[in-house]
C-alpha cells in the first residue's frame, strides 16, 4: 500500500472533480493541504468533524438558477448553444450535429467518449458536432479522476473546443474577474484531459483549442452570450501542479511512518475517530495558513485557529508577513518594536524599522 | 478582434509551425521603410538593444528626405535629448526643433548643436524638418498637423496619451520593446478592462486592436546583449518571437586587471567575466525589502568591480569599465535608496527597473526582485521588471539573491483574476522567472 | 498598506482591540446621511430582494420584493426605492450658491449634497448594477415601468460611479471608511465583514461576527443557510408577510451596525481638507442634476475612448491630491512617509531668515532653516518640499545628515528683502517637511468624442437609446 493510501486509511477516497483539481494551485506551499488532496481525503468532512465546518455554502436559489440556465442553453439539442457557436467559431449553419454521449449509459460513457473523439479526430473533415455529457479522465497522484465537461464542440477543420456554461452574468462585456478565473481554471482541466486523451490515441493534442467557450447570461436577462477565454496560463499552472502531485513522497519523508488522517467512518459514513486525535495528526503536517484560505480551503477555520493559538503573523495576510521579513510571531514582532526583545541574527533591519514605526506611532498618538 | 489579430498581438498560437527563417536586420529596416507610405501605421517591435534608436534616426532621415515635415514623440525629456543628439550627429544637414515645457532647461549638449532650435511653442522653432518633444508636451500642441510621426517607446506609452496626440499626424511609425514594463496607473482601471480603447493599455495594444491589419515588424538582432545573454533573455521574455545577438561567443570580453582574493564577491565577478552571468546567492532567509546583507553585497560587488580594473573588450575596441558604465538595478525605490546609502561612487547609476528602461551599461548588478521574500505579488513577478533588469548589459550581469526563490515559485498560489476580452499577455511572469532562475543556477557562487 | 499599519494590526491583535491609524476623519460625514442596506437574490446579477434605508435611525424604511420571482414586483420595488431616495436627493437642489469660473459661465452649486452609506464595497457594486438595470427603462412603450425608475437608475449609477472617485464622500462603504481609520487585528479580507470589523473597534473580536445566525451578512448577498431554511420555504408559502418578516431579521442587525459606524466616524474630528473635497462633491452633484434637468440621455453602458481618458485623468489627479491632503491633514498618515524617508519632522535648531542667493537684480530671498530630526531622511539635495504647517510654502532640501537637515524656503515667504513675519519657523518650533506636494500639472485637453482619432477606432456612432435597451429582460 502506498503511503498516501495509508494516510487515508479506511476513509473512502473522495474522487477529484475538475473544481478540486483546479484548486490544487490555490496554496501549493501548504503541506497539509497537498497531502489531504493527494490522498483524496474529504477535507469538508474532516473540517466538520474537527468542529470547524467550512464557511462555504450555496444558496438553493443560486443552484436553481444555474440549473435553469444550463437547461436553457442545452434545450432542444443545444439549439441556443449552436446559434452562438456558429457565430463564435464559424461552425457551418446546416451541418452541425448534436451528439449526447449520455445516451449510452453511465458505465460506458468514458469508453464511448474516447471512441467518438478518436473518430472525429481521424476523419477531420467531419462536420461540426456538439458533444453533450462526454466523460474524460485524468491521472492525478496515481489515481484516475473522471471529469464531466459541460459540452465539447468539434469544429469543422478539426479543432475541439471545451464549452463551459456558468450562470454568473456578463454585463456590458464584463464579468466578475474572480468568477471568470475560476471558470478558466476549471475549463483548463478539461482541455488538458482531452489533450491527453487525444495524445494517447495518437492524435495531435493541440487540436484541442486553448480558447474555451464561456457561456453566461448576458446583462440581466436569461439570454446566453458566448465569449472565448484563453486558458494557456491556467494550463501551465495546472501541469505544474499535477507534476507536483506525483512527487508528494518528499513531503511524507519528514513525517512518522504511522501517521494517518483516517477519519474512520462508521457504518453511517460519519467519522468515528476522536476529533482531538485527528487534529493532532493533522498538525503534524505543516499548514501554510493565509487569509486567502478563507475562500479556497475547507479546512481554513481549523488552520486559522491554529495560527491564532500560535500567535502567527500569517493571520494578518501574506503582505504583512512579507513586510515583517522573517518575523513569524506577533509577540516577537511587538517585542522588537518596543525594544523589549533584542533582535536575533538577521533581524537587525526589521527591528530598526519596527522600533522606528513604534516611535512614530507613539509620537503621533501622544 | 478577430482570432488572428488576437494571436498576433500575443504571438503565434501554440502548435503553429515554427517561424520561417527570420530576415536580417537590414532587410527588416528596408521593409519598414517600404511599408511606411503603404500603411497608416507601422509597428516595429524591438527587443533590448536591437537598434531601435538607429531605426528611428534612419526612418526620420528617410522621411525628411521626402521633404515632408515629421514629428517625433518620445516619452521622457532624456529620450528626446538623446534622439536630438543622435539625429544631428548622423544627419547634420537636418534642422531639428526641440519643443519643451517652460520649466525645462535643455542640456548644453543639445543647445550647442547646429541646426537645433529649442522652444516652448511650435511658432518659435522656425520651420524645421523635424519637430521633437515628449508625448506630454505634444498633448498641448494644437492648430497644426504633420503628415508623418514617429512614436518612440510606444509600448511604454499609455494609450490615453496617444489619444491626445493622434490628431496631430496622418501616418505614424510606432517603435518600442514589448517585453519591458507595461504602463500603469495609481487608480484602479477595472471599469475599462476589455474595452479596445482601455486607456491603461499601451499605445500599441490599442492601435493594433483598432487596426489589426497594420504590419508589425521585428528587429531580429540585439547589438547590446552579448551572445551569453541574448538566448537567455529571448527564451524567457520573447518566447514566441525570439532574437539573437549581433556578436558571437567570445566577441565580448570582460577582463579583470587585478587578481582576486577568493571572496564570494571576487568569485562572482570572475564568473560573470568568464560567462556573462553570475548569481551571488546569500543564505536562505526571509528578510525585509531593504535586506542589509543583500544591499551590502550589491555595494561590495560594484566597488570591487571598479577596484579590479575591469576592461571591456568588444567590436568597439577595449575600454575600461568606469563607474558610469555600471548600473545597479532593484525593484523598489526604498531598495534603491538603501543601496545608494551604502556608499557607492555617485557615477554609478542606481535605479529601479522602471527608470532603467531603455538604458545600456557594460556591467549591471541586480538585486533580484524575489530575494528574501516569502510570497510574491504580481508586482514582483511581472515579467517586464525582470526583463528590464536582465537586459541592460553589454558584457555581464551579476544577480544578488537570497537562496529560496525556487521554493517561493514552487509554492506560489495561482489565483489571478481574469478579465473578459483582455488578450492574455505572454510570457507569464512565473514562467519567465523560472526560466531565468534555471539559467542562473549554472552560474551560482 | 505600510509597516505602520501592519504594526497597528499586530498591536490590535495583541491587545484584542483595534488601534487608530488616523487622528482625524478623512471623509465628509453628512448631518443627514442616507443609510442604505440592500439585499439581492442569490444567483442573480442584480435582482433586488429587499432593502432597509433612511436618514433617521429610529425610522428605517423596509422595502421588500414580496415575491422575488415576480419581475413586475421588482420594478414596483424599484419605484418604492425611488419614492424614498429621489425626494432625499432632490431635497438638496434648492439651496445653492453661485460659483464664478474662469473661462466659463458661473454656475449654481448646491450648498449641501446627499450622502449614501452602504455596508461594504459589494453594496456599492450592487448599487451600480441596480442603476445599470434601471436607467435605460422607459415609462412608455411595450414594457413600461413607473416613471421614477429610470431616474432612480441614473442617480444610482451616478452614486456608484462617484464612489470610485478618489476622495469623494457622496457614497461610502462603511467597512472601507472604518478600515481607513482603525486597524483591526485580523486581515484586510476579514475586515470586509462589517460586524467583525465593528467588533474589533468597539469591544474586541468575537467569533459571533462570522456566525450568520447571530450576525446575518451585511449584504447584498444573503446567507445560503437562510436562503435554504427560511427564505425558500417562505417564498413557497406565498405569504408576503412571512417573506417580509424573514428579510427584516436579516436587515435589522446591519441597520444598527451602520448607525454604530456613523457614530464612530462622527466621533473623529474632521480633517482640514475634507471640506474642500466635499465642495468638489457638491459641484459634481450639481453638475449631474443639471444634466438631468437639461434632458441629457442616461449614462452610456461603457465609457467611449475620450470619456475613458478624461475620467482617468480626473481620477488620477484626485487620487494624487487625496494622498497629499491626507498626509498633510493627519500626522499619523504623514508618519508613513517619515518611516520611508520621504518626509521628516523635528525641531528647528537654527535659522538664517535673511539668507539670499544671487546678486543685484537676480538676488533672491532664500531663508535657511536647520531641523534636527530622528527620522531616517532619504531625500536627495534639491528635492522640492512642502510643509503641513505652512501650506502655501515651497522649500528645497539643501543637505541632510547626522540627524540635521538644512532646507531653504523658496516660495511663500514674501517678496521683500526680509521674509514676512511668521513665514520662517522660529528656533524651537516643531516642523515637518515632505517631498509630497500638490503641484499638479493640469492635463492637456482631449479631442471631442466626434474627433476620436483612427488609432482609437475613429468617431463613435452616436448613442441613441433604443427600445431594446428599454425592454431588456429583467429575469
Amino acid at each position: 500500500m502506498n503511503r498516501l493510501d495509508a494516510l487515508r486509511g479506511s476513509t473512502p477516497q473522495k474522487p477529484h472533480d475538475a473544481r478540486a483539481i483546479a484548486a490544487l494551485a490555490a496554496n501549493p506551499g501548504c503541506t497539509r493541504r497537498a497531502l489531504l488532496d493527494g490522498a483524496g481525503i474529504d477535507k469538508d468532512a474532516a473540517a466538520r468533524h474537527l468542529g470547524f465546518p467550512a464557511p462555504f455554502g450555496q444558496s438553493p436559489f443560486a443552484i436553481t438558477r444555474g440549473n435553469a440556465f444550463e437547461s436553457l442553453v442545452k434545450a432542444d439539442g443545444c439549439a441556443e448553444l449552436l446559434r452562438m457557436l456558429r457565430e463564435l467559431l464559424g461552425l457551418p449553419i446546416a451541418e452541425v450535429a448534436y451528439h449526447d454521449v449520455e445516451n449510452v449509459g453511465a458505465h460506458l460513457r468514458h469508453a464511448h467518449t474516447r471512441a467518438l473523439f478518436d473518430r472525429a479526430a481521424r476523419d477531420g473533415d467531419d462536420a461540426g458536432t456538439v458533444y453533450d455529457h462526454p466523460l474524460l479522465s485524468l491521472r492525478i497522484a496515481g489515481h484516475t479522476a473522471y471529469l464531466e465537461p459541460d459540452v465539447v464542440a468539434f469544429q469543422l477543420g478539426g479543432r475541439f473546443h471545451i464549452v463551459e456554461i456558468k450562470s454568473f452574468a456578463v454585463i456590458d462585456g464584463q464579468a466578475d474577474p474572480a468568477a471568470v478565473a475560476a471558470a478558466a481554471r476549471q475549463a483548463a482541466v478539461y482541455v488538458l484531459a482531452l489533450r491527453r486523451m487525444l495524445a494517447e490515441l495518437g492524435h495531435d493534442p493541440l487540436r484541442v483549442a486553448h480558447d474555451v467557450v464561456l457561456v453566461c447570461p448576458e446583462n440581466f436577462a436569461n439570454r446566453p452570450v458566448a465569449t472565448l477565454v484563453d486558458v494557456r496560463r491556467q494550463l501551465g499552472v495546472l501541469e505544474r501542479q499535477l507534476t507536483r502531485m506525483t512527487a508528494l513522497d518528499r513531503l511524507l519523508d519528514g513525517l512518522p511512518e504511522e501517521l494517518t488522517f483516517d477519519l474512520m467512518p462508521g457504518e453511517d459514513g460519519l467519522p468515528t475517530r476522536p476529533a482531538a486525535e485527528l487534529a493532532d495528526a493533522l498538525r503534524r503536517a505543516t499548514a501554510r495558513y493565509a487569509p486567502d484560505c478563507l475562500s479556497t480551503c475547507d479546512l481554513c477555520f481549523f488552520c486559522r485557529d491554529e495560527a491564532r493559538q500560535e500567535g502567527a503573523t500569517d493571520l494578518l495576510g501574506r503582505h504583512v508577513r512579507d513586510e515583517l521579513g522573517g518575523v513569524g510571531s506577533v509577540g516577537e514582532a511587538l517585542g522588537l518594536a518596543d525594544g523589549t526583545r533584542a533582535p536575533g541574527e538577521g533581524q537587525e533591519e526589521i527591528a530598526r524599522l519596527l522600533r522606528n514605526a513604534e516611535r512614530l506611532r507613539r509620537e503621533c498618538l501622544a | 478582434m478577430t482570432e488572428q489579430a488576437a494571436a498576433r498581438a500575443i504571438g503565434p498560437a501554440a502548435g503553429e509551425a515554427g517561424p520561417k527563417p527570420a530576415p536580417g536586420p537590414e532587410e527588416v529596416i528596408r521593409r519598414v521603410l517600404a511599408d511606411l507610405p503603404r500603411h497608416r501605421g507601422v509597428v516595429v517591435d524591438s527587443p533590448p538593444g536591437a537598434g531601435k534608436s538607429t531605426l528611428v534616426v534612419r526612418a526620420a532621415a528617410h522621411i525628411a528626405g521626402t521633404g515632408e515635415p515629421l514629428m517625433i514623440v518620445a516619452q521622457t525629456n532624456e529620450q528626446v535629448d538623446d534622439l536630438v543628439g543622435r539625429l544631428c550627429e548622423r544627419h547634420p544637414h537636418l534642422t531639428v526643433g526641440r519643443l519643451s515645457a517652460s520649466g525645462y532647461v535643455a542640456p548644453r549638449r543639445v543647445l550647442e548643436l547646429p541646426g537645433v532650435t529649442v522652444g516652448t511653442r511650435v511658432q518659435d522653432l522656425g520651420d524645421p524638418d523635424i519637430v521633437i518633444a515628449t508625448a506630454d508636451k505634444w498633448a498641448w500642441i494644437a492648430g497644426r498637423t504633420w503628415p508623418w510621426a514617429i512614436v518612440d517607446e510606444a509600448y511604454q506609452m499609455r494609450s490615453d496619451k496617444l489619444l491626445r496626440i493622434a490628431g496631430l499626424f496622418d501616418r505614424a511609425l510606432f517603435v518600442g520593446d514589448p517585453g519591458q514594463l507595461d504602463p500603469f496607473s495609481i487608480v484602479d482601471g477595472d471599469r475599462w478592462s476589455g474595452l479596445s480603447w482601455d486607456p491603461l493599455q499601451s499605445a500599441v495594444s490599442v492601435l493594433l486592436r483598432h487596426n489589426p491589419d497594420l504590419p508589425v515588424h521585428r528587429l531580429p538582432v540585439s547589438w547590446r546583449l552579448p551572445a551569453s545573454a541574448a538566448p537567455v533573455v529571448s527564451r524567457a521574455f520573447y518566447p514566441f518571437t525570439g532574437f539573437r545577438s549581433g556578436t558571437g561567443p567570445g566577441e565580448r570580453r570582460l577582463e579583470l586587471a587585478t587578481g582576486g582574493m577568493g571572496t564570494v564577491h571576487d568569485r562572482a565577478l570572475e564568473e560573470a567575466a568568464r560567462s556573462g552571468w553570475a548569481l551571488l546567492e546569500l543564505p536562505n532567509r526571509h528578510t525585509v525589502r531593504t535586506d542589509g546583507e543583500a544591499v551590502q553585497a550589491v555595494a561590495q560587488l560594484a566597488a570591487r568591480l571598479l577596484q579590479r580594473g575591469a576592461v571591456a573588450g568588444s567590436e568597439q575596441g577595449e575600454r575600461p569599465v568606469t563607474a558610469d558604465r555600471i548600473a545597479v538595478g532593484a525593484a523598489h525605490r526604498d531598495q534603491v535608496a538603501a543601496i545608494r546609502n551604502a556608499g557607492l561612487p555617485p557615477e554609478i547609476t542606481v535605479d529601479t527597473a522602471n527608470r532603467l528602461q531603455g538604458r545600456e551599461y557594460d556591467v549591471t548588478i541586480v538585486l533580484h526582485p524575489l530575494s528574501g521574500r516569502r510570497d510574491a505579488t504580481a508586482f514582483h513577478l511581472e515579467s517586464g521588471r525582470l526583463c528590464v533588469l536582465a537586459s541592460r548589459h553589454r558584457h555581464a550581469c551579476v544577480v544578488v539573491a537570497r537562496a529560496g526563490i525556487a521554493e517561493l515559485l514552487d509554492a506560489h498560489p495561482s489565483a489571478e483574476p481574469v478579465q473578459l476580452g483582455v488578450p492574455v499577455k505572454f510570457p507569464d511572469g512565473w514562467e519567465a522567472n523560472q526560466s531565468v532562475l534555471d539559467h542562473l543556477a549554472a552560474h551560482r557562487v | 498598506m505600510s509597516l505602520l499599519t501592519s504594526l497597528a494590526r499586530l498591536r490590535a491583535l495583541d491587545e484584542g482591540i483595534a488601534q487608530p491609524i488616523a487622528t482625524v476623519r478623512h471623509c465628509h460625514l453628512s448631518a443627514r446621511p442616507m443609510v442604505f442596506v440592500p439585499l439581492k437574490l442569490s444567483g442573480e446579477a442584480a435582482a433586488p430582494l429587499a432593502a432597509v434605508l433612511g436618514t433617521d435611525r429610529d425610522r428605517p424604511h423596509l422595502l421588500v420584493v414580496t415575491q422575488p420571482r415576480n419581475r413586475d414586483l421588482r420594478f414596483a420595488w424599484a419605484a418604492e426605492l425611488a419614492g424614498v431616495l429621489l425626494p432625499y436627493v432632490e431635497g438638496f437642489l434648492s439651496d445653492t450658491e453661485t460659483v464664478e469660473r474662469r473661462n466659463a459661465d458661473p454656475y449654481e452649486r448646491a450648498l449641501d449634497a446627499p450622502q449614501l452609506l452602504v455596508p461594504n464595497t459589494a453594496g456599492i457594486a450592487f448599487t451600480r448594477l441596480l442603476g445599470r438595470s434601471t436607467r435605460f427603462r422607459r415609462p412608455d412603450g411595450p414594457y413600461p415601468v413607473p416613471e421614477t425608475v429610470p431616474l432612480l437608475g441614473r442617480w444610482l449609477t451616478y452614486f456608484g460611479e462617484r464612489a470610485a472617485f478618489p476622495g469623494s464622500s457622496l457614497m461610502l462603504a462603511a467597512t472601507e471608511e472604518l478600515g481607513r481609520h482603525w486597524a483591526s487585528g485580523q486581515s484586510g479580507l476579514e475586515d470586509a465583514n462589517l460586524a467583525a470589523l465593528l467588533g474589533w473597534i468597539t469591544e474586541g473580536p468575537a467569533d459571533d461576527a462570522e456566525d450568520p445566525l447571530i450576525w446575518p451578512p451585511a449584504g447584498p448577498a444573503t446567507d445560503p443557510g437562510f436562503d435554504a431554511e427560511v427564505l425558500a420555504p417562505a417564498i413557497e408559502s406565498g405569504s408576503a408577510e412571512r417573506i417580509t418578516e424573514a428579510l427584516r431579521t436579516q436587515l435589522e442587525p446591519t441597520w444598527r451596525l451602520m448607525w454604530q459606524a456613523v457614530d464612530l466616524l462622527a466621533g473623529l474630528p474632521e480633517g482640514a481638507s475634507v471640506a474642500q473635497r466635499w465642495e468638489q462633491d457638491r459641484g459634481s452633484f450639481s453638475g449631474m442634476a443639471a444634466q438631468i434637468a437639461e434632458g441629457a440621455p442616461p449614462q452610456a453602458r461603457r465609457d467611449g475612448a475620450v470619456a475613458a481618458a478624461s475620467r482617468l485623468a480626473r481620477m488620477e489627479r484626485a487620487q494624487a491630491a487625496y494622498e497629499v491632503q491626507r498626509a498633510y491633514d493627519d500626522p499619523l498618515v504623514m508618519a508613513e512617509y517619515r518611516l520611508t524617508g520621504e518626509a521628516f519632522a523635528g525641531e528647528v535648531v537654527e535659522t538664517d531668515p535673511a539668507h539670499a542667493e544671487g546678486e543685484g537684480r537676480s538676488r533672491k530671498l532664500r531663508p535657511l532653516v536647520v531641523v534636527k530630526t530622528d527620522d531616517p531622511v532619504r531625500l536627495a539635495p534639491g528635492t522640492a518640499l512642502g510643509t503641513p504647517q505652512r501650506r502655501g510654502q515651497g522649500a528645497e532640501l539643501v543637505s541632510a545628515g547626522d540627524g540635521l537637515v538644512t532646507i531653504k524656503i523658496t516660495k511663500g515667504m514674501g517678496r521683500g528683502r526680509t521674509p514676512t513675519p511668521g513665514a520662517v519657523p522660529e528656533v524651537g518650533e516643531r516642523v515637518c517637511y515632505s517631498s509630497l506636494t500638490d503641484d499638479f500639472q493640469g492635463s492637456a485637453t482631449l479631442p471631442e468624442a466626434e474627433a476620436t482619432p483612427w488609432t482609437h477606432g475613429g468617431p463613435p456612432s452616436a448613442y441613441v437609446p433604443t427600445d431594446d435597451d428599454a425592454q431588456e429582460e429583467w429575469s
